[in-house]
């Protein structure tokens, strides 16, 4: 596969592998425990496991898989009002594939639309607003989820909505926001984290300058990574550069895609429909302000939480639940109590088990593999 | 081929065949009268004919004699297809719904001999549409030497079911000497698979239309009874055959582990897989190693019976593109794991249920 190939070259990943090693033999740390390397998005932790990188690295570097899985961190009670829309007579209910499986308080997307609910999966919200067109008669509610990554294409549907006059499409907004995500990190008292793989899409929307007050303020490198295996070890390869030679910088390894300026029109649509919210719930995290955005009103007929009475009830996490220090990396995915008993990826009870990008879901799914096997791969 | 072992022939009454005039089917078509015996007549019947079916008693019956002739124990099954579009590059649900439970009998060691077909029609189907559908599942039968000996067709409501859904049960014999099973798997068998992997799942996918993709690949769809019995007697101590369908190479290979309490370990670079079908998955954030096949199999052989089970696959034509992607190991019981292209390893699990495309 031309363009994909090239990014998943074994040859060079041996030679970064050497490389990385070199680096580490400078790290003082390294001598008393492993580096901590936070991958914060999902898309990241998908990678790691699908192409086994986590197995291939020394045993000095362990990567912690952070909260960038926008299906995992949404909380029960959002679920519970997806439902809810869902099986409200005359919607049809749209969302991307993975959001289906998500456990709410009673049942997931799946199981309403085994109950009757019209729920569709779509891959773009600009399949949601055809449906719209398509559906005169019936009202429209899109799902809108994710990080700066999907937050432009929901405000340009909303505004090709607008511009249309197109009156029964309306959007549920669960879209969240990266930097006070991270923020509330770093602010965590038990955080041991020596270093972060950027996100590369949502970077892509805002550029590498939000990223430097984590250089500046928290003293940690960040490195925006790309999303094929080579990019991830390329991006280690940085963080552990910098940290042998003292720095501490906001790098950017998946410049093919990401530029040092923001996307201006992706950004000006994204301020022309959303505003921040207050806080916002997350699960695993709990509240963190202005970590969520929802429709301005200028724009509230198309907001299905005005168009349309939610529950909106707060569910609590479960408190055998640790995603919390999961995802700060304070335990690892098994070490926690109810990992692969009480919470496995057909029941799941914590966020980090919900979604396949999810940290515990990749370890029960794809299996930590004990890295001394790195060996034995000739065929 | 094996020649079919003679069924009991009855007198067929001397009548005159019904046929249908209207274009679709209606509900009149199920009420058990002169309308259903029509459309049995015309659809069916009409292209199914052979000795057993002929009679249209409420049974098919055969010689106990004749088939024991062939084997020492009798191979049942059934399988329901629900296949969304009825058509599709490659096949059809016809072709599907019997070359899918010739696979079922032959995977087991067994020479398929009889199909039923039980046909679920929604009202307002084309009638041309089921007469092709039969015609197609009737080559299908001709051409792997099964007859489809008995039947039964219901028309529901609109919206009670899509379409055509079809069921068919089969009957087979198993040779004497021929034991298959997921659990007799042992540490150093050789794990092999008979060609290309996915095309049938993603042709699906991409005959459903909403990926709005444009590709030329076909299902796989295809009877594998004769190239399984090749195989059975170059390699006759092959431990295990399942044909690969819903849930793919990595779904077979976990139920081998899971039967056999060994682990079975995998090469990504030696499953053969299209370039197209590859891309494909990329782009929809799909993993091959799940998507079905309709003429694929998975075998595990012995270790020393490797070579001669390859070399009998690639001699058929529908095994040409076959490899060995794996063997049996003694470490990670239970487990399936895959080296990567990329150098790494990891896990491949059973999936909970079907595969969803990732966000973002």
């Amino acid at each position: 596969m031309k363009y994909v190939d090239e990014f998943r070259n074994p040859q060079k990943a041996k030679a970064l592998l050497r490389e990385i090693e070199k680096l580490i033999a400078r790290i003082d740390i390294c001598r008393h425990r492993p580096l901590s390397l936070m991958e914060v998005c999902g898309g990241h932790t998908h990678t790691i496991f699908k192409f086994g990188v986590e197995t291939m690295l020394p045993d000095a570097v362990e990567l912690v898989h952070g909260p960038g899985c926008p299906v995992c961190v949404l909380p029960m009670g959002r679920v519970d009002d997806c439902v809810a829309l869902a099986e409200t007579p005359g919607v049809i209910f749209t969302t991307f594939g993975d959001a289906m499986r998500v456990p709410g308080s009673k049942k997931s997307l799946l199981q309403a639309k085994a109950g009757g609910a019209d729920v569709r999966m779509v891959y773009s919200p600009l399949d949601a607003l055809k449906l719209a067109r398509l559906y005169p008669e019936k009202e429209i509610v899109f799902f809108g989820l994710g990080f700066e990554t999907t937050m432009p294409s929901t405000a340009l549907t909303i505004l090709q909505a607008e511009r249309e006059g197109i009156r029964n499409f309306s959007l549920f907004c669960n879209h969240i926001t990266i930097i006070p995500t991270i923020k509330a990190i770093l602010d965590s008292p038990e955080l041991q984290i020596d270093g972060f793989l950027g996100p590369g899409h949502v970077s892509m929307v805002i550029g590498t300058r939000p990223y430097r007050f984590i250089a500046e303020h928290y003293k940690r490198p960040l490195v925006i990574a790309g999303f094929e295996p080579l990019d991830v070890l390329q991006s280690v390869w940085m963080l552990l550069k910098q940290i042998a030679e003292g720095r501490c910088e906001i790098e950017n390894q998946y410049n093919r895609v990401v530029p040092e300026d923001a996307n201006r029109e992706a950004l000006a649509a994204v301020n022309r429909v959303y505003e921040l919210r207050e806080f916002f719930e997350w699960r695993g995290l709990g509240s963190i302000d202005h970590s969520g955005v929802r429709l301005r009103a200028a724009y509230a007929r198309y907001d299905a939480e005005r168009k349309f009475s939610v529950p909106a009830i707060r569910i609590a996490d479960p408190k055998s639940c640790q995603c919390g220090e999961v995802l700060k990396g304070v335990i690892k995915p098994w070490e926690c109590k109810v990992f692969g008993k009480a919470c496995t990826p057909e029941k799941p009870l914590g966020a980090l088990m919900v979604s396949s990008e999810g940290a515990c879901a990749a370890y029960y799914q794809f299996g930590a593999i004990p890295r001394q096997k790195q060996g034995t791969n000739a065929a | 081929m094996t020649a079919l072992p003679n069924t009991m022939h009855f007198a067929a009454p001397v009548r005159r065949r019904g046929t249908i005039s209207v274009p679709t089917v209606t509900l009149a078509h199920g009420g058990g009268g002169s309308a259903m015996r029509n459309l049995i007549d015309d659809v069916f019947v009409s292209v199914f004919d052979n000795p057993a079916l002929a009679p249209l008693e409420d049974q098919a019956r055969f010689s106990l004699a004749e088939l024991s002739r062939l084997g020492d124990r009798l191979a049942f099954t059934t399988d329901s297809y629900v296949v969304d579009p009825l058509f599709f590059p490659g096949g059809d649900i016809g072709k599907l719904a019997v070359c899918g439970t010739i696979n079922d009998l032959a995977v087991g060691g067994a020479i398929p001999l009889y199909l039923t077909c039980s046909a679920i029609i929604e009202e307002g189907l084309e009638v041309d549409t089921l007469r092709a559908l039969a015609k197609s599942m009737a080559l299908a039968a001709a051409d792997a030497g099964v007859s489809i000996v008995t039947g039964d067709t219901k028309v529901v409501h609109k919206g009670t079911c899509d379409k055509l859904f079809l069921n068919t049960a089969g009957i087979g014999i198993i040779r004497e000497g021929v034991n298959l099973g997921a659990d007799r798997c042992r540490p150093g068998d050789a794990v092999l698979v008979n060609g290309l992997l996915g095309d049938h799942g993603a042709a699906i996918l991409n005959a459903r239309g909403d990926m709005a993709l444009s590709t030329a690949i076909e299902s796989d769809c295809a009877a594998l009874h004769e190239l399984i019995a090749e195989l059975l007697a170059a390699a006759p101590a092959t431990r295990f055959i399942r044909d690969a369908t819903r849930g793919g190479l990595a779904t077979v290979l976990n139920e081998a582990a899971r039967a056999s309490g060994a682990g079975i370990e995998i090469w990504e670079t030696a499953t053969p897989m299209r370039e197209e079908v590859k891309a494909f998955c990329e782009i929809l954030g799909l993993d091959p190693l799940y998507l079905a096949n309709e003429g694929k199999i998975v075998c595990v052989v012995p270790k020393d019976e490797q070579a001669a089970a390859l070399q009998s696959l690639r001699g058929h034509p529908l095994g040409r593109g076959a490899a060995i992607v794996g063997h049996v190991t003694g470490e990670s019981p239970g487990r399936v794991v895959m080296n990567t292209a990329f150098g790494g390893r990891r896990i491949v699990d059973m999936l909970v249920g079907d595969q969803l495309p990732r966000i973002c």
